[in-house]
């Protein structure tokens, strides 16, 4: 990763988050693509003015997560019922699915659910203990009422600056360096 | 310190009774909420609060001590009643919980706002609810310490749970909606215990809410995938709360005792469950607004919504007694007969009218507005319910056990004691995990607090996309 040192990245905050919106859109259509935005509250339009329009990964391995916690469920009740132990009620069928069902599909939830929860951790790249944004001045109001956008010094277009004259543009209301 | 009155012009949207009051922007929910946790050490009413539940804890602690050293002997179980308070608190305690559940994910699916400032204790209250409810049938294990017998695993007996068999349902059912429901409640907390890191006025306190947040950082990627997990967590909770009062009523209904073999009982199970959550949701919520100054979070308007679903909840539940009836007359069985004339007319008549009184008769206020907006009131009504719910489980379990098919086998029931002594204990138990959590973590989930107020919405200058 070049550009990798002493600066992270330039960070400019914002006050409401119109602005921010504005700003994000703005610096995708300068051709900026290493960036992110850091807000007290998700902010649909945001994503979108990053450049974030599909589900991305995690509704598919929710679903693997469920079929196969479905699956293993279902494979451990016919291994317990029909060969580790089979008992004859009543001249009932080992292999007496009906009565499976329940366990299978508790399951299945308890696999997506999982894969759900710890899939949006890893693929977020968390738990994280340090990350360099919190260096930035009055960062820890991003989890109040400020919003904020870095710009990131691993960004080809970066310049220490022209982007930051870019960024003065968009009505911050302060730009500021982020060391890394 | 986040200060600073907004400049904003005060929001212009006035349809119905509000959902967060007027004068509220992103700092002042902020401190408002996270003040409670993070501020001076909380009054000499929490102490109070917090003591007296604990000393019920005790008790809980000095019962099940008892219970170990001399087993379910000292409770009030035996042929040919063998599940009576246990179970009973059991059901109580994990229908309470559904509501939890019902607010934070099928309202969430629903696109209900007004879920957003009673979701968070709602879901404390069901896992504090589900750790009530699990120890019952632990207990009752008679030797719970071998109480990962039940679970599948290659052992030297030789032997595999039968998973024909509503119990092991049971286990596998409840301990996933354990699961779920702590996954549900912590991946909602993680940025409000971000708030809090930030917001710490000691090094210690931040570092500790800091561990928790895991690093969170608002970043917008993040929350994308953070609220599409919340999203796929909430479609994945709601059939699962279903199918736990759904499995948890199949204990009964798949056995063929009069008054437990009935094809009526998961939904009217589970009504009864909603029922009773949102009773005590009710129960929870008015005098914490009270105490706290919450009322511009936890608005009238949320209490009437609340009075509703416990309205509808409780007519379905009606509707469950009625055909019961229904049943017990037109299946020509004299089994079955003979169980519903026992409830109505027997040595337990009063515990079922009673049981009327309280689920089917004291509903019915509900229909009044001027019920409806008056705490007090919904607080009566509440524990009316609450009791009725319980009356409700003693009916369908002792009752129906008390009388089978020889009248040889007959025999009586009531709790001893110790019996009360758990019951009482584990509303210690519930009650002191809820001072906690107020104590400690924010109770009205702060961020999506922010998401419904008029400050948050975007208002682009410009013109272009």
């Amino acid at each position: 990763m070049k550009g990798e040192g002493r600066v992270y990245g330039l960070m400019a905050e914002f006050h409401d988050p119109g602005t921010i919106v504005t700003a994000a859109r703005r610096a995708y259509e300068a051709g900026y693509r290493r960036m992110d935005a850091y807000t007290p509250f998700p902010i649909e339009e945001l994503a979108e003015a990053l450049g974030w329009h599909t589900r991305g990964r995690l509704p598919k391995l929710v679903l693997l997560g469920g079929l196969l916690g479905a699956a293993g469920g279902y494979l451990l009740q016919y291994y317990t019922a029909v060969i580790a132990y089979p008992m004859n009620v009543g001249g009932r069928p080992l292999h007496s699915w009906p009565s499976f069902i329940p366990v299978t599909f508790e399951c299945g939830i308890l696999m997506a659910a999982l894969t759900a929860v710890l899939g949006m951790l890893a693929l977020n790249g968390l738990p994280q203990p340090y990350h360099p944004v919190f260096n930035a001045p009055n960062f820890a109001l991003a989890s109040t009422n400020r919003f904020f956008l870095c710009i990131e010094a691993r960004d080809p277009r970066f310049d220490a600056v022209e982007t930051r004259k870019f960024l003065e543009n968009l009505c911050p209301n302060e730009v500021s360096e982020v060391a890394g | 310190m986040a200060d600073r009155p907004t400049d904003r012009p005060a929001p212009p949207e006035a349809h119905g009774p509000l959902l967060v009051g007027r004068e509220h922007t992103l700092a002042s929910v902020t401190d408002k909420i996270s003040s409670i946790v993070l501020g001076r050490g909380p009054g000499i009413g929490w102490y109070a609060g917090f003591g007296a539940a604990f000393l019920l804890v005790m008790l809980l602690m000095y019962a099940v001590g008892l219970l170990l050293f001399k087993g379910t002997g000292i409770w009030g179980i035996n042929a040919p009643v063998g599940w009576g308070f246990d179970i009973i608190n059991f059901v109580w305690w994990i229908g309470i919980g559904h509501a939890g559940t019902l607010i934070s994910a099928i309202l969430l699916l629903l696109n209900q706002q007004w879920r957003t400032s009673i979701n968070r204790f709602a879901e404390a209250m069901t896992l504090f609810a589900v750790a009530c409810a699990g120890l019952f049938p632990l207990m009752h294990l008679g030797r719970p310490w071998l109480f990962y017998w039940m679970m599948p695993y290659p052992n030297t007996m030789g032997t595999w749970p039968q998973f024909r068999s509503p119990l092991v349902w049971d286990v596998f059912a409840v301990s996933t909606y354990a699961i779920v429901s702590f996954m549900f409640w912590f991946v909602g907390l993680i940025p409000d215990l971000a708030t809090l890191r930030d917001r710490a006025r000691t090094p210690i306190t931040a570092k500790i809410y800091g561990i928790l947040a895991m690093g969170w950082r608002g970043s917008t990627v993040h929350w994308h995938r953070y609220e599409l997990a919340y999203l796929l967590l909430a479609g994945l909770s709601t059939p699962l709360v279903l199918s736990v009062h759904t499995v948890v009523s199949f204990d009964f209904a798949m056995s063929i005792v009069p008054g437990w073999h009935a094809t009526i009982f998961p939904p009217y199970f589970v009504a009864g469950a909603i029922y009773a959550g949102f009773a005590m949701v009710l129960l929870i919520a008015i005098p914490l607004r009270a105490s706290y100054g919450l009322q511009s979070f936890v608005t009238l308007r949320h209490l009437q919504n609340m009075a509703k679903v416990m309205l509808a909840t409780g007519l379905i539940v009606a509707y469950g007694y009625m055909t019961e009836f229904f049943f017990g007359w037109y299946s020509g069985s004299e089994f079955e007969g003979a169980m519903l004339l026992n409830r109505v007319n027997g040595p337990y008549a009063g515990m079922f009218w009673s049981l009327m009184a309280c689920n089917v008769i004291a509903p019915q206020f509900l229909w009044s507005s001027r019920v409806r907006s008056s705490p007090p009131a919904l607080f009566c009504v509440a524990i009316v319910v609450s009791i009725g719910m319980w009356l409700e489980r003693y009916i369908i379990i002792v009752v129906s056990l008390t009388r089978d098919f020889l009248p040889s086998s007959w025999g009586m029931y009531s709790g001893t004691i110790w019996d009360w002594a758990t019951f009482l204990g584990t509303i210690g138990l519930f009650v002191s995990l809820l001072f906690l959590f107020i104590r400690f973590l924010p109770m009205i989930s702060i961020f999506e607090m922010r998401t419904i107020l008029p400050e948050a919405e975007v208002k682009e200058p410009t013109h272009e996309g």
